[in-house]
């Protein structure tokens, strides 16, 4: 065991913090909110440049290493500026599932685009009722011929409204609930049937629900074998739970940090509210959440780069989700409610940390999924 | 000690039972069904139909409009109002501003304002806090300077609740400035059409517009627009406060949202080819909330029945106020859970009348997390929870 970061961790956590501090200030944001696109594409060519895009990716497919703690390590700092850039969808979800299932032509076709900041993706999983059921899956994908027909309805595609391509999670065979018979395609955004209806999420982020009305592919466009790809899905949305994961890390640290502070300054009845030991232990227990929440999450970043086997490795990140989703009622309200009225304005920026770490605690799985996932396993 | 209703209360509970079936607008029930947000005009002429009825007011003296209900008509028809979804009257006017014009006002102030509050003619809003008056209310700084017949009237109040509506606001002002903080602060009626007002809108996290800053430049008071004596407003705004408090448990409100969340976990698919309804886990949270809210309801009773003997609400009341807060919090959360992705979009314009985009997610649960956002203030507003801690460890623990 080690928990000291390497080399490469530093400067990749230097390089993170550098680009927030000089970029990324609440103001900035705001205005990149109220954009078209509500993130930067000049941002996002930056972190190609820098090379974060190549962080989520093993070496032999060009990447940095693919490692879940250097994940955790730039997460947690993108975290603390509510960084807004997709980078989560493309490059840890779409990047990953193309990485763990394509063929090698699929590898050489997409990842170094991806990797160059040249091409958006989009992941269509959930659908109306299916929950955080991985397996739950209706749309369908029917052979014919040399084609493919897509049909169904997805919600919640995190980056759907602004990908150029979108991969789509389909049954090729098997009952809805199977795990056996799911595949991925590769989807145009602008193929015909494709129905896209963007919008934008409580924490900034876009997303859209996306109905597929008899939308042809070829069968080229499966990623691998047909109907195998339950256990890579899985996978894939572990590790994208463990980068939100840190993300909110990052969050509820900013969060904390922030109440703190402003608990020095306000002053009522005289003096700084911080001096009131009501709230000094509230502040307390807030700073124990973040060090729990923080701990749990290193702990899944760190069995995901294990030898761990595969259940140990779920488990462990049922576990982080399970115990930050708790961290994330906790010191999200309590950050609220020292603030006073002021933390419940648009105005200031803690409402958006609360904004997005609440939206965290949903993503991929909320507390009680995780908490009985865990239990499962 | 007697839990059941007498005779002539199930009449009562079946009389306004009646009237809220057949004179709620089903337009404005519909609304609140699917959680749109009500107009002005919806709640003025909601507010109107009560009127008629003569339960507008059942909290003042009968000569003035009141009901003359006892406590546990009071207790029935505010369960009545709840089970239907039909809102309470805006509390400034009738719940806060009338009981410091009827305890303190001159007869004159009861004739000129009480009946346009009544009638819903006239909208107030409340002027107590100031950006660095909030906990601390009594270290406010806007002042009233008298010159002449007038009160001239100087500084900043915020977080108007509604203060865009507003004809009339009620406010707290600094009238001595050499005395004790509590000793120099007097109870104004302003007209929100004065010359040097300003209402400034603040934008909340759910992205509505309940709140305002309201700025006075040189605002001209007549001096009949005092209420009680000069530099006696905080002993008057404490009662004020207190009534503010009993109001604030709103347990008929949350028992409403609790069948809301049943109704809506039995029809949404836990993903595995079950209803979350059927989850023990789930299940058993949200006994654990209404069992919660049966212990608060009997509270209130408790208090209520102490007020029936001649009590004023006493310190004991801030319980209300915690718990009712901490109740309507906790029932959020397991919409949050209940609405998984659908609580997520960020659309405040489908809680708008007239929004014929298509809603994003399932019907009452399309983004609940809005209302998880807003929510947060209950436990901040009103006196903050920590303030009612706080009074209850003086004034009844003796700390
Ligand atoms: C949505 C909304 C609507 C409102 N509507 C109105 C309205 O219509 N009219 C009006 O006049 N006001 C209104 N208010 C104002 C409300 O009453 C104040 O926000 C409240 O009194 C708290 O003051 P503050 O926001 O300045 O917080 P602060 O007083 O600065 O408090 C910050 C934190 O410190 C805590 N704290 C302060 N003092 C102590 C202490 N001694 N011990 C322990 N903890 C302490 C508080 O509980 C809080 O957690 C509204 C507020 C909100 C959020």
């Amino acid at each position: 065991m080690d928990f000291s970061f390497t080399e490469e961790q530093q400067m990749l956590q230097d390089s993170v913090q550098k680009f927030v501090r000089d970029n990324y200030d609440f103001e900035t944001r705001r205005e990149l909110l109220a954009s078209d696109r509500g993130y930067s594409s000049e941002n996002w060519n930056l972190f190609a440049e820098l090379g974060w895009l190549t962080v989520p990716f093993r070496e032999e497919d060009g990447g940095f290493g693919g490692s879940a703690v250097d994940l955790m390590v730039m997460m947690e700092e993108l975290g603390r500026a509510m960084v807004l850039e997709p980078f989560v969808p493309t490059a840890v979800i779409a990047g990953g599932l193309i990485s763990e299932l394509g063929t090698d032509d699929q590898k050489r076709e997409l990842l170094p685009r991806i990797m160059g900041g040249e091409l958006q993706l989009a992941c269509a999983i959930s659908e109306p009722g299916s929950r955080f059921n991985l397996a739950n899956v209706a749309t369908r994908a029917e052979a014919q011929g040399e084609k493919v027909i897509l049909s169904g309805s997805k919600v919640a595609v995190l980056n759907g409204s602004h990908a150029d391509q979108l991969l789509v999670v389909a049954r090729s065979a098997g009952s809805q609930l199977e795990r056996n018979g799911i595949s991925v395609y590769l989807v145009d955004a602008g193929a015909p049937g494709v129905k896209r209806h963007g919008y934008t999420n409580v924490d900034g982020h876009g997303a859209a629900a996306i109905d597929f009305d008899a939308v042809e592919v070829s069968s080229a466009a499966c990623l691998g074998a047909p109907g195998e790809a339950y256990a890579a899905l899985e996978k894939v949305v572990d590790r994208a739970t463990v980068a939100v994961a840190s993300e909110a890390v990052g969050a509820l640290d900013s969060l904390l940090q922030k109440t703190v502070e402003y608990s020095k300054t306000r002053n009522q009845f005289g003096v700084p509210i911080g001096t009131f030991q009501a709230l000094q232990h509230r502040m307390a227990d807030m700073f124990i959440e973040c060090q729990l929440a923080r701990s749990i999450v290193m702990m899944a970043a760190m069995k995901l780069d294990s030898s761990a086997g595969d259940d140990e490795k779920a488990k462990a990140v049922s576990a982080a989700k399970s115990r930050l989703g708790r961290a994330i009622f906790k010191v999200g309200q309590e950050a609220i409610q020292l603030h006073g009225g002021i933390g419940i304005t648009d105005e200031l920026d803690v409402a958006h940390l609360f904004k997005r770490v609440t939206a965290i605690e949903t993503l991929f799985g909320n507390t009680d999924y995780h908490t009985r996932r865990f239990a499962s396993l | 000690m007697n839990a059941d209703f007498t005779k002539e209360e199930l009449a009562f509970q079946h009389e306004v039972r009646n009237f809220l079936e057949s004179e709620f607008p089903a337009d404005i029930r519909d609304k609140v069904d699917r959680n749109i947000r009500l107009s002005k005009e919806d709640i003025v002429r909601w507010q109107k139909i009560l009127n008629r009825q003569g339960w507008m007011a059942p909290n003042w003296p009968e000569e003035y409009g009141g009901t003359g209900w006892t406590p546990t008509q009071k207790y029935i028809f505010n369960q009545e109002m709840g089970r239907i979804g039909a809102p309470e009257p805006v509390a400034f006017g009738v719940k806060m501003v009338a009981p410091v014009i009827l305890a303190y006002g001159s007869e004159a102030q009861k004739q000129r304002f009480l009946p346009d509050i009544l009638e819903s003619n006239v909208w107030w809003c409340q002027g107590y806090s100031e950006p660095n008056a909030g906990s601390d209310l009594a270290s406010l700084k806007t002042t009233a300077v008298r010159d002449g017949d007038h009160y001239v009237v100087n500084g900043t109040k915020t977080w108007n609740t509604l203060g865009q509506y507003a004809d009339w606001i009620f406010c707290l002002v600094r009238t001595d400035n050499t005395a004790k903080k509590q000793e120099g602060i007097s109870f104004l009626l302003i007209d929100m059409a004065s010359p040097g007002i300003k209402v400034n809108p603040i934008v909340l996290m759910d992205g509505s517009p309940e709140v305002n800053e309201v700025v006075f430049d040189n605002v001209r008071v007549p001096i009949e627009n005092l209420i009680g004596e000069e530099n006696k407003g905080w002993t008057y705004a404490k009662v004020l406060l207190t009534h503010e408090r009993t109001n604030i448990a709103r347990v008929p409100y949350t028992k409403r949202r609790v069948n809301e969340l049943k109704s809506a976990a039995a029809s949404r698919a836990d993903g595995s080819g079950g209803s979350l309804a059927d989850d023990p886990s789930f299940a058993s949270k949200v006994a654990e909330l209404e069992i919660d809210l049966l212990a608060l309801e009997y509270a209130e009773l408790r208090t209520l029945a102490a007020v029936t003997v001649g009590k004023a609400p006493g310190p004991e009341s801030s319980i209300l106020k915690i718990v009712g807060t901490e109740v309507a919090q906790k029932a959020d959360e397991l919409f949050l859970e209940v609405a998984d992705y659908d609580a997520l979009p960020f659309v405040p314009e489908q809680f708008e009348a007239g929004f014929t985009g298509a809603a994003l997610g399932d019907g009452y649960l399309a983004s609940t997390a809005l209302d998880y956002f807003n929510h947060r203030k209950v436990s901040i507003y009103g006196g903050s929870n920590e303030i009612q801690k706080n009074i209850i460890c003086k004034a009844v623990l003796g700390l």
